[in-house]
Protein backbone atom coordinates (compact mmCIF):
# COMPACT_ATOMS: atom_id res chain seq x y z
CA UNK A 1 0.00 0.00 0.00
CA UNK A 2 2.77 2.58 1.00
CA UNK A 3 4.46 1.47 -2.42
CA UNK A 4 0.74 2.16 -4.65
CA UNK A 5 0.97 5.27 -2.78
CA UNK A 6 4.54 6.50 -3.02
CA UNK A 7 3.32 6.23 -6.95
CA UNK A 8 0.62 8.72 -6.42
CA UNK A 9 2.85 10.94 -4.75
CA UNK A 10 0.26 10.88 -1.07
CA UNK A 11 2.42 11.75 1.50
CA UNK A 12 1.88 9.15 4.24
CA UNK A 13 3.69 7.09 7.04
CA UNK A 14 3.75 3.38 8.23
CA UNK A 15 2.67 2.85 11.72
CA UNK A 16 4.64 -0.39 13.43
CA UNK A 17 4.19 -1.37 16.67
CA UNK A 18 7.55 -3.44 16.62
CA UNK A 19 10.14 -3.56 13.73
CA UNK A 20 9.02 -4.60 9.71
CA UNK A 21 7.21 -7.82 9.69
CA UNK A 22 6.92 -7.84 13.62
CA UNK A 23 4.05 -10.51 13.17
CA UNK A 24 6.15 -12.57 11.48
CA UNK A 25 9.26 -12.37 13.68
CA UNK A 26 7.49 -12.62 16.78
CA UNK A 27 4.23 -14.45 17.04
CA UNK A 28 4.97 -17.62 14.66
CA UNK A 29 6.05 -21.05 15.18
CA UNK A 30 9.52 -22.06 14.22
CA UNK A 31 9.22 -24.60 11.59
CA UNK A 32 6.22 -22.38 9.75
CA UNK A 33 6.62 -21.26 5.43
CA UNK A 34 4.91 -20.00 3.52
CA UNK A 35 1.63 -21.99 1.57
CA UNK A 36 2.44 -19.79 -1.68
CA UNK A 37 5.76 -21.17 -3.42
CA UNK A 38 8.85 -18.82 -3.88
CA UNK A 39 7.85 -17.78 -7.56
CA UNK A 40 4.50 -16.43 -6.47
CA UNK A 41 6.23 -14.28 -3.59
CA UNK A 42 5.23 -10.69 -5.35
CA UNK A 43 4.92 -7.37 -4.18
CA UNK A 44 4.08 -4.41 -6.48
CA UNK A 45 7.19 -3.61 -8.69
CA UNK A 46 9.03 -6.62 -6.36
CA UNK A 47 9.65 -10.24 -6.95
CA UNK A 48 11.68 -13.39 -5.34
CA UNK A 49 14.66 -13.40 -7.23
CA UNK A 50 16.80 -17.09 -5.72
CA UNK A 51 17.46 -19.40 -7.31
CA UNK A 52 14.80 -21.85 -5.82
CA UNK A 53 11.53 -20.73 -7.46
CA UNK A 54 9.71 -23.74 -6.64
CA UNK A 55 10.94 -23.72 -2.95
CA UNK A 56 8.48 -22.65 0.26
CA UNK A 57 10.46 -19.56 2.06
CA UNK A 58 11.03 -19.92 6.09
CA UNK A 59 10.04 -17.21 8.27
CA UNK A 60 13.02 -15.53 8.31
CA UNK A 61 13.34 -15.49 4.59
CA UNK A 62 10.34 -13.84 4.39
CA UNK A 63 11.08 -11.55 6.85
CA UNK A 64 14.33 -10.49 4.81
CA UNK A 65 12.29 -10.37 1.89
CA UNK A 66 10.38 -7.73 3.45
CA UNK A 67 12.52 -5.95 5.21
CA UNK A 68 14.48 -5.37 2.07
CA UNK A 69 11.17 -4.46 0.19
CA UNK A 70 10.96 -1.57 2.63
CA UNK A 71 14.32 -0.70 1.86
CA UNK A 72 14.23 -0.56 -1.43
CA UNK A 73 10.96 1.50 -1.79
CA UNK A 74 11.95 3.66 1.19
CA UNK A 75 8.34 3.07 3.32
CA UNK A 76 8.32 5.50 5.60
CA UNK A 77 8.19 3.19 8.12
CA UNK A 78 7.76 4.63 11.85
CA UNK A 79 8.41 1.66 14.06
CA UNK A 80 8.05 0.85 17.81
CA UNK A 81 4.93 3.05 17.53
CA UNK A 82 2.28 1.50 18.54
CA UNK A 83 -1.44 2.72 17.80
CA UNK A 84 -4.17 2.84 21.05
CA UNK A 85 -6.46 5.00 18.88
CA UNK A 86 -8.10 5.81 16.26
CA UNK A 87 -11.04 8.21 16.30
CA UNK A 88 -13.05 10.62 14.06
CA UNK A 89 -11.77 14.23 14.13
CA UNK A 90 -12.76 17.65 12.18
CA UNK A 91 -11.10 16.16 8.93
CA UNK A 92 -10.24 12.51 9.30
CA UNK A 93 -9.23 10.83 12.21
CA UNK A 94 -6.59 11.48 15.10
CA UNK A 95 -4.80 8.77 15.85
CA UNK A 96 -3.29 7.99 19.09
CA UNK A 97 0.05 6.34 19.29
CA UNK A 98 1.96 5.76 22.01
CA UNK A 99 5.02 8.24 20.23
CA UNK A 100 2.25 11.26 20.03
CA UNK A 101 -0.46 11.65 17.95
CA UNK A 102 -1.49 11.83 14.16
CA UNK A 103 -4.04 13.64 12.41
CA UNK A 104 -4.68 11.52 9.38
CA UNK A 105 -7.07 12.33 6.34
CA UNK A 106 -7.17 8.48 5.34
CA UNK A 107 -6.47 5.78 7.04
CA UNK A 108 -5.54 2.40 5.95
CA UNK A 109 -6.40 -0.87 8.63
CA UNK A 110 -3.01 -2.84 7.64
CA UNK A 111 -3.05 -4.81 10.82
CA UNK A 112 -3.31 -8.15 9.24
CA UNK A 113 -6.55 -10.45 9.48
CA UNK A 114 -4.43 -12.78 11.72
CA UNK A 115 -3.50 -10.65 14.27
CA UNK A 116 -5.50 -12.84 17.36
CA UNK A 117 -5.46 -16.45 17.74
CA UNK A 118 -9.00 -17.21 18.58
CA UNK A 119 -9.64 -19.82 20.87
CA UNK A 120 -13.51 -20.30 21.44
CA UNK A 121 -15.46 -20.12 25.01
CA UNK A 122 -15.21 -23.49 25.67
CA UNK A 123 -11.20 -23.39 26.68
CA UNK A 124 -12.32 -22.22 29.75
CA UNK A 125 -14.30 -25.07 30.98
CA UNK A 126 -10.79 -27.56 30.39
CA UNK A 127 -9.35 -28.49 33.58
CA UNK A 128 -6.34 -26.57 34.52
CA UNK A 129 -4.44 -29.31 35.23
CA UNK A 130 -3.94 -29.15 30.96
CA UNK A 131 -1.95 -26.98 29.41
CA UNK A 132 -3.76 -24.74 26.53
CA UNK A 133 -1.62 -23.06 24.06
CA UNK A 134 -2.34 -20.99 20.80
CA UNK A 135 -0.53 -20.98 17.65
CA UNK A 136 0.50 -17.59 18.20
CA UNK A 137 2.70 -18.94 22.01
CA UNK A 138 3.54 -22.52 20.19
CA UNK A 139 7.00 -22.36 19.27
CA UNK A 140 8.12 -26.15 18.24
CA UNK A 141 7.23 -29.53 20.09
CA UNK A 142 10.37 -29.82 22.46
CA UNK A 143 8.55 -27.01 24.23
CA UNK A 144 5.64 -29.33 24.63
CA UNK A 145 5.34 -32.29 27.98
CA UNK A 146 6.08 -35.34 26.78
CA UNK A 147 2.03 -36.34 27.42
CA UNK A 148 -0.64 -36.31 24.43
CA UNK A 149 -1.48 -33.29 22.71
CA UNK A 150 -5.35 -32.52 21.32
CA UNK A 151 -5.05 -30.03 18.25
CA UNK A 152 -8.40 -28.44 17.77
CA UNK A 153 -8.70 -27.66 14.34
CA UNK A 154 -7.49 -28.98 11.09
CA UNK A 155 -7.04 -26.22 9.06
CA UNK A 156 -3.44 -25.34 8.09
CA UNK A 157 -1.84 -24.66 11.23
CA UNK A 158 -3.54 -27.61 12.76
CA UNK A 159 -2.95 -29.65 10.62
CA UNK A 160 0.84 -28.93 9.99
CA UNK A 161 1.15 -28.65 14.07
CA UNK A 162 -0.16 -31.91 14.47
CA UNK A 163 2.13 -33.39 11.80
CA UNK A 164 5.59 -31.97 13.52
CA UNK A 165 4.24 -32.54 17.17
CA UNK A 166 3.68 -36.17 15.82
CA UNK A 167 6.71 -36.76 14.33
CA UNK A 168 8.08 -35.70 17.72
CA UNK A 169 6.86 -38.84 19.20
CA UNK A 170 4.03 -37.40 20.81
CA UNK A 171 0.43 -39.31 20.85
CA UNK A 172 -1.50 -36.49 19.02
CA UNK A 173 -5.17 -36.54 18.22
CA UNK A 174 -6.90 -34.11 16.07
CA UNK A 175 -10.46 -32.83 16.76
CA UNK A 176 -11.53 -31.89 12.83
CA UNK A 177 -14.58 -29.02 12.52
CA UNK A 178 -15.35 -27.84 8.49
CA UNK A 179 -12.01 -27.46 6.31
CA UNK A 180 -10.68 -27.33 2.69
CA UNK A 181 -8.81 -30.33 1.73
CA UNK A 182 -5.85 -29.65 -1.35
CA UNK A 183 -3.00 -31.44 -3.20
CA UNK A 184 0.30 -29.81 -3.15
CA UNK A 185 0.60 -30.82 -6.26
CA UNK A 186 -1.39 -31.72 -8.76
CA UNK A 187 -0.71 -33.12 -12.04
CA UNK A 188 2.89 -31.76 -11.55
CA UNK A 189 1.92 -29.31 -10.80
CA UNK A 190 1.71 -26.56 -7.48
CA UNK A 191 -1.96 -26.27 -6.92
CA UNK A 192 -1.10 -22.82 -6.65
CA UNK A 193 -0.05 -22.45 -9.97
CA UNK A 194 -2.92 -23.81 -10.99
CA UNK A 195 -5.50 -21.62 -9.11
CA UNK A 196 -3.28 -18.80 -10.50
CA UNK A 197 -3.12 -19.84 -14.10
CA UNK A 198 -6.67 -20.87 -14.18
CA UNK A 199 -8.03 -17.41 -12.28
CA UNK A 200 -9.10 -18.61 -9.42
CA UNK A 201 -7.17 -16.34 -7.18
CA UNK A 202 -8.50 -13.27 -9.09
CA UNK A 203 -12.12 -14.23 -8.76
CA UNK A 204 -13.33 -10.56 -7.50
CA UNK A 205 -15.22 -10.15 -4.48
CA UNK A 206 -17.96 -9.09 -6.11
CA UNK A 207 -18.52 -11.85 -8.46
CA UNK A 208 -18.82 -14.87 -5.88
CA UNK A 209 -22.39 -15.75 -5.53
CA UNK A 210 -21.98 -15.65 -1.60
CA UNK A 211 -18.76 -13.28 -0.65
CA UNK A 212 -19.70 -13.58 3.47
CA UNK A 213 -19.13 -17.67 3.03
CA UNK A 214 -16.35 -16.65 0.82
CA UNK A 215 -14.59 -15.02 3.24
CA UNK A 216 -14.87 -17.64 6.34
CA UNK A 217 -13.46 -20.24 4.31
CA UNK A 218 -10.68 -21.42 6.24
CA UNK A 219 -6.90 -21.84 4.98
CA UNK A 220 -6.57 -24.87 3.10
CA UNK A 221 -4.92 -28.04 4.70
CA UNK A 222 -1.42 -26.97 2.62
CA UNK A 223 2.37 -27.29 4.08
CA UNK A 224 5.09 -25.23 1.88
CA UNK A 225 7.84 -27.81 2.22
CA UNK A 226 11.20 -28.62 0.00
CA UNK A 227 9.93 -32.04 -0.77
CA UNK A 228 6.24 -30.41 -1.81
CA UNK A 229 4.71 -33.49 -0.21
CA UNK A 230 0.51 -33.29 0.46
CA UNK A 231 -0.70 -33.02 3.94
CA UNK A 232 -4.13 -34.16 4.62
CA UNK A 233 -5.82 -35.92 7.56
CA UNK A 234 -4.84 -39.38 5.75
CA UNK A 235 -1.16 -38.48 5.88
CA UNK A 236 -2.01 -38.28 9.72
CA UNK A 237 -3.80 -41.01 10.18
CA UNK A 238 -1.29 -43.14 8.54
CA UNK A 239 1.41 -41.96 10.66
CA UNK A 240 -1.24 -43.01 14.04
CA UNK A 241 -2.53 -39.52 14.66
CA UNK A 242 -6.03 -40.04 15.83
CA UNK A 243 -9.28 -38.09 14.37
CA UNK A 244 -12.30 -36.62 16.29
CA UNK A 245 -15.09 -34.42 15.24
CA UNK A 246 -14.88 -30.96 15.89
CA UNK A 247 -14.33 -30.49 20.21
CA UNK A 248 -18.42 -29.76 20.97
CA UNK A 249 -18.02 -28.95 24.99
CA UNK A 250 -16.66 -29.94 28.20
CA UNK A 251 -19.13 -31.99 30.35
CA UNK A 252 -17.32 -32.75 34.11
CA UNK A 253 -13.92 -32.63 32.65
CA UNK A 254 -14.89 -34.69 29.69
CA UNK A 255 -14.43 -33.31 25.73
CA UNK A 256 -16.82 -34.15 23.73
CA UNK A 257 -16.52 -34.42 20.34
CA UNK A 258 -19.05 -33.71 17.57
CA UNK A 259 -20.25 -36.45 16.08
CA UNK A 260 -20.31 -34.86 12.77
CA UNK A 261 -16.53 -36.09 11.62
CA UNK A 262 -17.73 -38.33 8.48
CA UNK A 263 -19.94 -35.70 7.23
CA UNK A 264 -17.30 -32.62 7.92
CA UNK A 265 -14.53 -35.13 5.81
CA UNK A 266 -16.93 -36.04 3.24
CA UNK A 267 -18.09 -32.09 2.44
CA UNK A 268 -14.19 -31.34 1.70
CA UNK A 269 -13.40 -34.80 -0.06
CA UNK A 270 -16.55 -33.58 -2.21
CA UNK A 271 -15.09 -30.20 -2.58
CA UNK A 272 -11.47 -31.05 -3.09
CA UNK A 273 -12.66 -33.43 -6.22
CA UNK A 274 -14.96 -30.15 -7.56
CA UNK A 275 -11.99 -28.14 -7.71
CA UNK A 276 -9.88 -30.67 -9.56
CA UNK A 277 -12.96 -30.53 -12.05
CA UNK A 278 -12.70 -27.30 -12.26
CA UNK A 279 -9.00 -27.18 -13.24
CA UNK A 280 -8.70 -30.14 -15.50
CA UNK A 281 -11.91 -28.48 -17.56
CA UNK A 282 -9.71 -25.92 -17.38
CA UNK A 283 -6.26 -27.41 -18.67
CA UNK A 284 -8.27 -29.11 -21.97
CA UNK A 285 -9.30 -26.03 -22.47
CA UNK A 286 -6.24 -23.92 -22.82
CA UNK A 287 -4.38 -26.98 -24.36
CA UNK A 288 -2.10 -28.02 -21.46
CA UNK A 289 -3.53 -32.13 -21.30
CA UNK A 290 -0.25 -32.92 -23.22
CA UNK A 291 2.22 -30.79 -21.31
CA UNK A 292 1.14 -32.15 -17.42
CA UNK A 293 0.67 -35.51 -15.79
CA UNK A 294 -2.93 -36.83 -16.05
CA UNK A 295 -5.65 -36.30 -13.76
CA UNK A 296 -5.96 -37.73 -10.54
CA UNK A 297 -8.07 -38.30 -7.85
CA UNK A 298 -7.22 -38.94 -4.03
CA UNK A 299 -7.80 -41.60 -1.77
CA UNK A 300 -11.13 -40.48 0.30
CA UNK A 301 -10.54 -39.33 4.06
CA UNK A 302 -10.25 -42.60 6.23
CA UNK A 303 -12.24 -42.47 9.06
CA UNK A 304 -12.67 -44.94 12.03
CA UNK A 305 -15.94 -46.71 11.88
CA UNK A 306 -16.61 -45.35 15.21
CA UNK A 307 -14.88 -41.99 16.10
CA UNK A 308 -14.17 -41.23 19.73
CA UNK A 309 -17.14 -39.03 20.90
CA UNK A 310 -15.41 -38.43 23.96
CA UNK A 311 -12.50 -37.83 26.25
CA UNK A 312 -11.53 -38.16 29.90
CA UNK A 313 -9.13 -34.64 30.15
CA UNK A 314 -8.26 -35.39 33.57
CA UNK A 315 -7.21 -39.34 32.30
CA UNK A 316 -3.85 -37.96 31.86
CA UNK A 317 -4.32 -39.10 28.37
CA UNK A 318 -3.94 -35.45 27.32
CA UNK A 319 -1.19 -33.23 28.33
CA UNK A 320 -1.76 -30.39 26.04
CA UNK A 321 -3.90 -28.84 24.02
CA UNK A 322 -3.06 -26.25 20.72
CA UNK A 323 -6.09 -24.54 20.09
CA UNK A 324 -5.49 -23.79 15.99
CA UNK A 325 -8.95 -22.73 15.84
CA UNK A 326 -8.38 -19.88 13.02
CA UNK A 327 -7.28 -16.19 14.16
CA UNK A 328 -8.65 -12.72 14.18
CA UNK A 329 -8.05 -9.29 13.46
CA UNK A 330 -7.75 -6.92 16.62
CA UNK A 331 -9.56 -3.70 16.25
CA UNK A 332 -9.49 -2.89 20.18
CA UNK A 333 -8.11 0.29 19.52
CA UNK A 334 -10.37 1.13 16.53
CA UNK A 335 -12.65 4.33 18.09
CA UNK A 336 -14.49 4.15 15.06
CA UNK A 337 -18.48 2.92 14.72
CA UNK A 338 -17.20 0.32 11.59
CA UNK A 339 -17.78 -2.98 12.88
CA UNK A 340 -21.13 -5.09 12.35
CA UNK A 341 -22.42 -7.23 15.32
CA UNK A 342 -20.06 -9.77 14.60
CA UNK A 343 -16.98 -7.83 14.79
CA UNK A 344 -16.22 -7.45 11.48
CA UNK A 345 -15.41 -4.16 9.81
CA UNK A 346 -18.25 -2.85 7.27
CA UNK A 347 -16.58 -2.16 3.89
CA UNK A 348 -17.04 -2.52 0.53
CA UNK A 349 -13.93 -4.12 -0.91
CA UNK A 350 -12.00 -2.34 1.61
CA UNK A 351 -13.15 1.23 1.18
CA UNK A 352 -14.30 1.01 4.51
CA UNK A 353 -17.77 2.54 5.72
CA UNK A 354 -16.16 5.61 7.20
CA UNK A 355 -15.11 8.29 4.89
CA UNK A 356 -11.17 7.83 3.80
CA UNK A 357 -10.92 4.61 5.55
CA UNK A 358 -9.84 1.59 3.63
CA UNK A 359 -8.72 -1.90 5.12
CA UNK A 360 -6.15 -4.09 3.06
CA UNK A 361 -4.75 -7.87 3.59
CA UNK A 362 -7.83 -9.64 4.66
CA UNK A 363 -9.45 -12.58 3.53
CA UNK A 364 -10.92 -11.92 -0.05
CA UNK A 365 -10.79 -8.23 0.45
CA UNK A 366 -11.42 -8.08 -3.35
CA UNK A 367 -10.06 -11.07 -4.68
CA UNK A 368 -9.48 -14.69 -3.39
CA UNK A 369 -5.97 -14.06 -3.47
CA UNK A 370 -6.49 -10.69 -1.18
CA UNK A 371 -4.89 -12.78 1.86
CA UNK A 372 -1.98 -13.62 0.17
CA UNK A 373 1.28 -12.07 0.20
CA UNK A 374 0.92 -11.37 -3.99
CA UNK A 375 -2.42 -10.89 -3.31
CA UNK A 376 -2.00 -7.61 -2.05
CA UNK A 377 -0.81 -5.56 -4.72
CA UNK A 378 -3.81 -5.49 -7.54
CA UNK A 379 -6.03 -4.58 -4.05
CA UNK A 380 -3.40 -2.02 -2.78
CA UNK A 381 -3.40 -0.02 -6.44
CA UNK A 382 -7.15 -0.38 -6.63
CA UNK A 383 -7.48 0.69 -2.98
CA UNK A 384 -4.82 3.77 -3.65
CA UNK A 385 -6.66 4.70 -6.70
CA UNK A 386 -10.16 5.25 -4.60
CA UNK A 387 -7.94 6.83 -2.35
CA UNK A 388 -6.74 9.70 -4.38
CA UNK A 389 -10.03 10.26 -5.65
CA UNK A 390 -11.33 10.92 -2.21
CA UNK A 391 -8.88 13.32 -1.71
CA UNK A 392 -9.41 14.98 -4.68
CA UNK A 393 -13.31 14.99 -3.74
CA UNK A 394 -12.83 16.08 -0.21
CA UNK A 395 -10.04 19.22 -1.47
CA UNK A 396 -12.55 20.14 -4.49
CA UNK B 1 -29.34 -28.01 -15.96
CA UNK B 2 -29.41 -25.90 -19.70
CA UNK B 3 -31.88 -22.84 -19.71
CA UNK B 4 -34.02 -24.85 -22.74
CA UNK B 5 -35.20 -27.38 -19.59
CA UNK B 6 -38.37 -26.81 -17.62
CA UNK B 7 -37.55 -25.11 -14.44
CA UNK B 8 -36.79 -27.34 -11.48
CA UNK B 9 -39.86 -27.89 -8.94
CA UNK B 10 -39.13 -29.70 -6.00
CA UNK B 11 -41.88 -28.06 -4.03
CA UNK B 12 -39.22 -25.52 -2.59
CA UNK B 13 -39.99 -22.03 -2.29
CA UNK B 14 -35.90 -21.00 -2.41
CA UNK B 15 -36.76 -17.51 -2.65
CA UNK B 16 -38.59 -17.13 0.14
CA UNK B 17 -35.92 -19.14 2.09
CA UNK B 18 -32.96 -16.69 0.89
CA UNK B 19 -35.27 -13.58 1.64
CA UNK B 20 -35.78 -15.10 5.04
CA UNK B 21 -31.79 -15.03 5.37
CA UNK B 22 -31.40 -11.91 4.21
CA UNK B 23 -34.14 -10.54 6.41
CA UNK B 24 -32.35 -12.71 9.04
CA UNK B 25 -29.17 -11.22 8.86
CA UNK B 26 -30.38 -7.92 9.18
CA UNK B 27 -32.66 -8.65 12.11
CA UNK B 28 -31.22 -11.52 14.10
CA UNK B 29 -33.18 -10.91 16.55
CA UNK B 30 -36.43 -12.36 14.81
CA UNK B 31 -34.53 -15.37 14.23
CA UNK B 32 -34.83 -16.43 17.65
CA UNK B 33 -37.31 -19.16 17.41
CA UNK B 34 -38.78 -21.39 20.91
CA UNK B 35 -40.36 -25.01 19.64
CA UNK B 36 -42.61 -26.69 21.88
CA UNK B 37 -44.80 -30.38 22.76
CA UNK B 38 -46.38 -31.06 26.00
CA UNK B 39 -46.87 -34.41 26.16
CA UNK B 40 -49.44 -36.60 28.80
CA UNK B 41 -48.72 -40.34 30.37
CA UNK B 42 -51.43 -42.22 29.26
CA UNK B 43 -50.91 -45.47 30.97
CA UNK B 44 -47.61 -47.98 30.83
CA UNK B 45 -45.29 -46.54 28.53
CA UNK B 46 -47.60 -44.97 26.64
CA UNK B 47 -48.08 -41.28 26.06
CA UNK B 48 -49.62 -38.50 23.82
CA UNK B 49 -47.76 -35.62 22.88
CA UNK B 50 -49.34 -32.60 21.18
CA UNK B 51 -47.30 -30.17 19.08
CA UNK B 52 -49.19 -26.61 18.41
CA UNK B 53 -47.99 -23.33 18.45
CA UNK B 54 -44.33 -21.92 18.51
CA UNK B 55 -42.17 -18.64 19.20
CA UNK B 56 -40.88 -17.11 16.33
CA UNK B 57 -40.06 -13.56 13.85
CA UNK B 58 -40.36 -12.25 16.78
CA UNK B 59 -44.14 -13.28 17.96
CA UNK B 60 -46.19 -16.40 19.24
CA UNK B 61 -47.31 -18.59 15.21
CA UNK B 62 -49.44 -21.65 15.23
CA UNK B 63 -49.47 -24.47 12.87
CA UNK B 64 -52.23 -24.62 10.75
CA UNK B 65 -53.19 -28.04 12.62
CA UNK B 66 -52.69 -29.32 15.91
CA UNK B 67 -50.44 -32.67 15.76
CA UNK B 68 -50.71 -35.22 18.02
CA UNK B 69 -47.94 -37.99 18.69
CA UNK B 70 -48.23 -41.43 20.84
CA UNK B 71 -45.12 -42.80 21.71
CA UNK B 72 -44.78 -46.30 23.20
CA UNK B 73 -42.45 -49.09 23.76
CA UNK B 74 -42.79 -51.86 22.04
CA UNK B 75 -44.04 -55.85 23.51
CA UNK B 76 -40.23 -57.52 23.77
CA UNK B 77 -40.21 -54.88 26.78
CA UNK B 78 -43.65 -56.09 28.14
CA UNK B 79 -44.97 -52.96 27.13
CA UNK B 80 -48.23 -52.75 25.01
CA UNK B 81 -46.90 -50.93 22.07
CA UNK B 82 -49.81 -49.20 21.26
CA UNK B 83 -47.24 -46.55 19.24
CA UNK B 84 -43.55 -46.13 17.64
CA UNK B 85 -41.14 -45.89 20.75
CA UNK B 86 -39.58 -42.71 21.20
CA UNK B 87 -36.26 -43.54 20.00
CA UNK B 88 -37.69 -44.46 17.00
CA UNK B 89 -39.09 -40.59 16.56
CA UNK B 90 -35.80 -39.70 17.12
CA UNK B 91 -34.94 -41.47 13.98
CA UNK B 92 -38.16 -40.33 12.26
CA UNK B 93 -37.28 -36.22 13.07
CA UNK B 94 -33.41 -37.30 11.80
CA UNK B 95 -34.75 -38.39 8.30
CA UNK B 96 -37.70 -35.68 8.14
CA UNK B 97 -34.72 -33.50 8.90
CA UNK B 98 -31.76 -34.30 6.21
CA UNK B 99 -34.89 -35.43 3.76
CA UNK B 100 -36.10 -31.96 4.08
CA UNK B 101 -32.89 -30.32 3.82
CA UNK B 102 -32.37 -32.88 0.53
CA UNK B 103 -35.54 -30.83 -1.46
CA UNK B 104 -34.28 -27.59 -0.29
CA UNK B 105 -30.99 -27.64 -1.55
CA UNK B 106 -31.36 -30.08 -4.48
CA UNK B 107 -34.12 -26.78 -5.51
CA UNK B 108 -31.41 -24.35 -4.46
CA UNK B 109 -29.32 -25.65 -6.98
CA UNK B 110 -31.49 -26.76 -9.82
CA UNK B 111 -31.80 -30.23 -9.44
CA UNK B 112 -35.20 -31.84 -10.04
CA UNK B 113 -36.03 -34.60 -7.89
CA UNK B 114 -38.31 -37.49 -9.19
CA UNK B 115 -38.00 -39.47 -5.61
CA UNK B 116 -35.95 -40.08 -2.55
CA UNK B 117 -36.11 -42.20 -0.16
CA UNK B 118 -34.15 -43.24 2.99
CA UNK B 119 -33.85 -45.78 5.49
CA UNK B 120 -32.49 -44.61 9.06
CA UNK B 121 -31.09 -47.22 11.45
CA UNK B 122 -30.26 -47.04 15.41
CA UNK B 123 -27.70 -49.19 16.76
CA UNK B 124 -28.33 -49.81 20.46
CA UNK B 125 -27.01 -51.95 23.35
CA UNK B 126 -29.88 -51.82 25.89
CA UNK B 127 -27.36 -53.19 28.47
CA UNK B 128 -27.67 -49.38 28.73
CA UNK B 129 -31.28 -48.22 29.70
CA UNK B 130 -31.50 -50.99 31.49
CA UNK B 131 -28.55 -50.84 33.90
CA UNK B 132 -26.70 -54.10 32.91
CA UNK B 133 -23.33 -52.18 32.17
CA UNK B 134 -22.49 -48.56 33.71
CA UNK B 135 -19.97 -48.30 30.50
CA UNK B 136 -23.16 -48.84 27.93
CA UNK B 137 -24.75 -45.34 27.13
CA UNK B 138 -27.94 -45.12 27.14
CA UNK B 139 -28.29 -43.87 23.73
CA UNK B 140 -27.41 -44.41 20.00
CA UNK B 141 -24.17 -46.37 19.64
CA UNK B 142 -24.44 -45.44 15.78
CA UNK B 143 -27.08 -44.02 13.35
CA UNK B 144 -26.86 -44.71 9.54
CA UNK B 145 -28.74 -43.11 6.94
CA UNK B 146 -28.91 -44.74 3.55
CA UNK B 147 -30.75 -42.78 0.95
CA UNK B 148 -31.88 -43.78 -2.93
CA UNK B 149 -32.34 -40.57 -4.65
CA UNK B 150 -33.39 -40.52 -8.40
CA UNK B 151 -33.24 -37.25 -9.24
CA UNK B 152 -31.61 -35.55 -12.48
CA UNK B 153 -28.14 -35.14 -11.44
CA UNK B 154 -24.63 -37.08 -11.08
CA UNK B 155 -23.78 -39.63 -8.10
CA UNK B 156 -20.95 -36.74 -7.05
CA UNK B 157 -23.79 -34.35 -6.90
CA UNK B 158 -26.06 -36.10 -5.55
CA UNK B 159 -23.06 -36.83 -2.52
CA UNK B 160 -22.79 -33.49 -2.06
CA UNK B 161 -26.66 -32.67 -1.75
CA UNK B 162 -26.91 -35.57 1.21
CA UNK B 163 -23.47 -33.71 2.87
CA UNK B 164 -24.61 -30.53 2.25
CA UNK B 165 -27.77 -31.32 3.93
CA UNK B 166 -26.36 -32.80 6.75
CA UNK B 167 -24.29 -29.52 6.92
CA UNK B 168 -27.45 -27.10 7.41
CA UNK B 169 -29.96 -30.08 9.20
CA UNK B 170 -30.77 -28.99 12.74
CA UNK B 171 -31.85 -32.44 14.06
CA UNK B 172 -28.47 -33.80 12.59
CA UNK B 173 -26.40 -30.86 14.84
CA UNK B 174 -28.95 -32.02 17.64
CA UNK B 175 -27.81 -35.52 17.30
CA UNK B 176 -24.37 -35.18 17.06
CA UNK B 177 -23.27 -32.09 19.37
CA UNK B 178 -24.01 -32.17 22.95
CA UNK B 179 -27.10 -30.10 24.45
CA UNK B 180 -27.37 -28.53 27.89
CA UNK B 181 -30.85 -30.08 28.88
CA UNK B 182 -33.12 -29.29 32.27
CA UNK B 183 -35.52 -31.06 33.39
CA UNK B 184 -37.95 -29.55 36.37
CA UNK B 185 -40.81 -30.27 38.54
CA UNK B 186 -43.30 -27.21 38.45
CA UNK B 187 -46.83 -28.06 40.17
Amino acid sequence: MSRCLADRSIDHVVLERGEVANTWKTERWDSLRLLTPNWQCRLPGYAYSGDRPDDFMAVSELVAFIEAYAEEISAPVISQTTVESVRPAQTGYTVETDQGSWAARTVVLANGAFGKAHVPAIADSVPEAIRQLTPGEYRKPSELGTGGVLVVGASATGIQLAAEIQRSGRAVTIAVGEHVRLPRIYRGRDIQWWMDAAGVLDERYDEVDDIVRARKVPSPQLVGTSDRVTLDLNTLTDRGAKLVGRFAGVNDGNAQFSGSLRNVCALADLKQVRLLDRIDEWASEAGLDSEVDAPERFRETVIDDAPSLGLDLNSGEIETIVWATGFRPDYSWLDVPVLDRKGHIRHDGGVVDAPGMYLIGSTFLRRRKSSFIHGAGDDASDLADHLVGFLDDALS
Amino acid sequence: MSASESPVDNGVNVEALLGARQALTEMPAAGQFNWRATCSWVNGTHSKSTVEGFFGLGEEQKHRNTYTFEADHPEVFASEDNAATPVEIVLVGLTSCLTAGVAAVAQHRGIQLKSVDATIEGAMDIQGILGVDSDVRNGFSDIKVSYKIDADATEEELQALVAQSQKRSAVYDIVTNPTNVTVEVNN
